[in-house]
């Protein structure tokens, strides 16, 4: 328990560094968004109307930085993540919300699919060692080591096009109404099949060669030996002894893989235009909208910690030999 | 020891690799152990022990392959079989029920992410599958208790025990199905003298209860002495003598257990100057010809390099019931 609370303690800690340098950073990049918003018009807006825009944005007040960040902590705390400058008037917290769910979703389903299909297949491959599955490792590795956008445009270019049934672009149908009904569900998941398909295909093989790895690893220890001689079945034997030890270091990737859901698959959504929260951190960066990237980094690095918390709890679970006495 | 016997080997061959580039580690090694009778088996480290060990259980990790011979179990009542022709599924029967082992490893025998308990009942489970959950609890409890660790040690895992009890959990492990024989490789090599000698003083104690045989392996000769009934001492993946453990202590005949004998100290009797073995193992890819001991043999004479010398009854006041592959001793009656 005292380890946990250490654990916590350190998280709080890294959380308060990540947060004020997501505080800082953004206040490092040049220009400001009135200016891209000026160089968008071309110079054609008159000073009145710039003016008014720095007062609506509410960067006219010139505060000292330190008023800035006590502001900016007091609003952090009320959940007031600012205005979205680009959606202008709705607030960060509100456009974060709607492509969350895209994003969790697509590829909350797919890493965790992922971790599945790779680390069985991994347990296979470890303990019949040299049959076919074995063969599959270098064409999993090529394909694990080709960048996923790529693979994404490869993936359009020869899969989508007019006529196809997989859309190159978009979350759904253009028109469609977001919502649980039988025209929008299904739209989704055509929309989400190509992009799905390249996350699967390019994240299953570090599973698998993790994991065939951890079981040729651990094949070899004495406690292995011992289940054989004690005349166990086969099954017992590669899943409760040898599977449930090389597990270990795949079931803390696999809770740190988890806080990369939000953000770690920005080039993917990209490349089909999805609408999750990579695209919008795109967008965001594109229009030097500083609340909405703010809010994005937050959610981020919330996400991260909260998985590393998951990592270190899933460890102590698994593993006796984290749990500390007392 | 004239009892029954209950495990034989016969001619067992075991290598290591395929064809020509095959190691030979064990080559015709014949040995019988006999119903309750420990037998030690020692030997310099690459001389076969735990090879031979292996290859009757058929627990050889690959590219270890048995490649010719019998080992023939006699069950008590039955028939006896060769357990080198039975099927995996007769073979995982036969493990642990039939022949337990305490393996060298005693840190890392257990599966360090489950408790004693669980590692206790899942051996009886999987023999015995009309067992009530309860009656496996009891089973394995009365296990830790056989070898002195208290019962409620069964909720614990394998780290919050230390090496002794470890090692004293596997010896109640391997008795919990009450096999007929237990083969102990190098049982307490990672464990201090003192709890060497406790563990093994209870081994003893449990067998003359429970009535077991005992293969001990072991390259430490003065334990074998004191605690086995029949000695064979292995060297180059061949047995090269054999004997009751009183005759070979007092009156080695092969040069190399006169070598294994005069590099420990005695605990009791006059002082005497240690001596080793000079030289070192034979490289099993390259063997000498002949005796393989012939290089390293204070005694070698003519015949040695040129010829194999046969394990059997040698010619001499004090052979019977012992065999030596050895030139000074000729032997009377080969066995095989």
């Amino acid at each position: 328990m005292k380890y946990l609370l250490q654990r916590i303690a350190f998280y709080l800690f890294t959380a308060w560094a990540a947060l004020t340098l997501n505080f800082v950073i953004p206040r490092m990049i040049p220009g400001d968004p009135v200016k891209s918003m000026i160089s968008r018009f071309q110079g054609q807006m008159d000073p009145d109307a710039i003016e008014s825009l720095y007062v609506l944005f509410g960067i006219d007040k010139q505060a000292g930085i330190w008023d800035q960040y006590v502001d900016y902590w007091g609003q952090l705390f009320r959940g007031d993540l600012g205005l979205s400058f680009t959606s202008f008037p709705s607030p960060v917290s509100e456009v974060i919300g709607t492509s969350v769910w895209w994003t969790v979703l697509l590829v909350g389903i797919t890493t965790a699919l992922s971790f599945a299909i790779g680390t069985g297949l991994g347990v296979l491959a470890g303990w019949r060692r040299g049959s076919w599955i074995d063969g599959l490792l270098p064409a999993t590795t090529f394909l694990s080591s080709v960048p996923y956008f790529w693979l994404g445009l490869v993936a359009i270019a020869l899969l989508a096009g007019p006529g196809s049934f997989f859309p190159s672009s978009g979350g759904y149908e253009p028109g469609l109404v977001p919502a649980f009904d039988q025209y929008f569900i299904p739209s989704a998941i055509q929309h989400s099949l190509l992009p799905a398909f390249t996350i699967l295909i390019s994240s299953v093989s570090g599973w698998i060669l993790s994991m065939r790895n951890m079981m040729v690893t651990v094949a070899a220890e004495d406690y292995i030996t011992v289940a054989h001689a004690k005349g166990l079945p086969e099954r017992r034997v590669a899943l409760s002894y040898a599977a449930r030890n090389a597990l270990l270091p795949n079931v803390s990737g696999f809770a740190l893989s988890l806080g990369f859901i939000v953000g770690g698959t920005l080039l993917v959504e990209i490349v089909f235009s999805y609408p999750g929260l990579g695209y919008l951190l795109f967008r965001a960066v594109g229009a030097k909208d500083y609340p909405l990237m703010q809010g994005i980094f937050l959610v981020i690095t919330i996400s991260v910690l909260l998985a590393n918390l998951l990592a270190d709890v899933v460890y102590m679970l698994l593993d006796p030999r984290t749990r500390k006495e007392g | 020891m004239t009892g029954q016997p209950v495990l034989e080997i016969r001619n067992l061959d075991v290598d290591y690799g395929l064809g020509d580039q095959a190691v030979h580690a064990v080559r015709e090694v014949n040995l019988t152990l006999h119903r309750g009778e420990v037998l030690g088996l020692a030997g310099e480290s690459g001389s076969g022990k735990s090879t031979l060990a292996y290859g009757l259980t058929r627990l050889l990790p690959p590219p270890g392959v048995i490649s010719g011979g019998e080992v023939i179990y006699h069950p008590p009542g039955g028939e006896p079989y060769d357990v080198l022709g039975l099927s995996d599924r007769e073979l995982r029967a036969f493990r642990w029920a039939e022949t337990a082992i305490v393996f060298q490893g005693a840190m890392n025998s257990l599966n360090p992410v489950h408790k004693i308990s669980t590692q206790l009942t899942d051996v009886i489970k999987a023999h015995q599958p009309n067992l009530s959950a309860a009656a496996r609890t009891a089973r394995a409890r009365e296990m830790l208790r056989l070898v002195g660790i208290s019962p409620d040690r069964m909720e614990s895992y394998p780290h919050q025990l230390s090496g002794g009890m470890r090692q004293r959990v596997m010896i109640g492990m391997a008795l919990a199905l009450e096999p007929q024989v237990v083969i102990m490789d190098e049982p307490t090599t990672a464990l201090d003298v003192v709890m060497q000698r406790q563990i093994l003083g209870q081994l003893i104690e449990l067998r003359e209860r429970l009535g077991f045989s005992v293969i001990f392996i072991t390259h430490d000769l003065s334990l074998l002495v004191e605690f086995s009934d029949r000695i064979a001492i292995m060297y180059g993946g061949r047995i090269v003598e054999e004997a009751p453990a009183e005759t070979l202590y007092r009156d080695p005949m092969h040069p190399y257990s006169q070598g294994l004998l005069g590099s420990f100290p005695a605990l009791r009797g006059p002082r005497r100057e240690l001596a080793g073995i000079p030289g070192s193992p034979p490289d099993l890819r390259a063997m000498p010809t002949g005796c393989s001991f012939h290089p390293r043999c204070p005694k070698a004479f003519e015949p040695c390099p040129a010829r194999l010398p046969i394990l059997g009854q040698p010619d001499a006041p004090t052979g019977g019931g012992r065999t030596v592959a050895c030139w000074l001793h000729p032997a009377r009656v080969p066995v095989g």
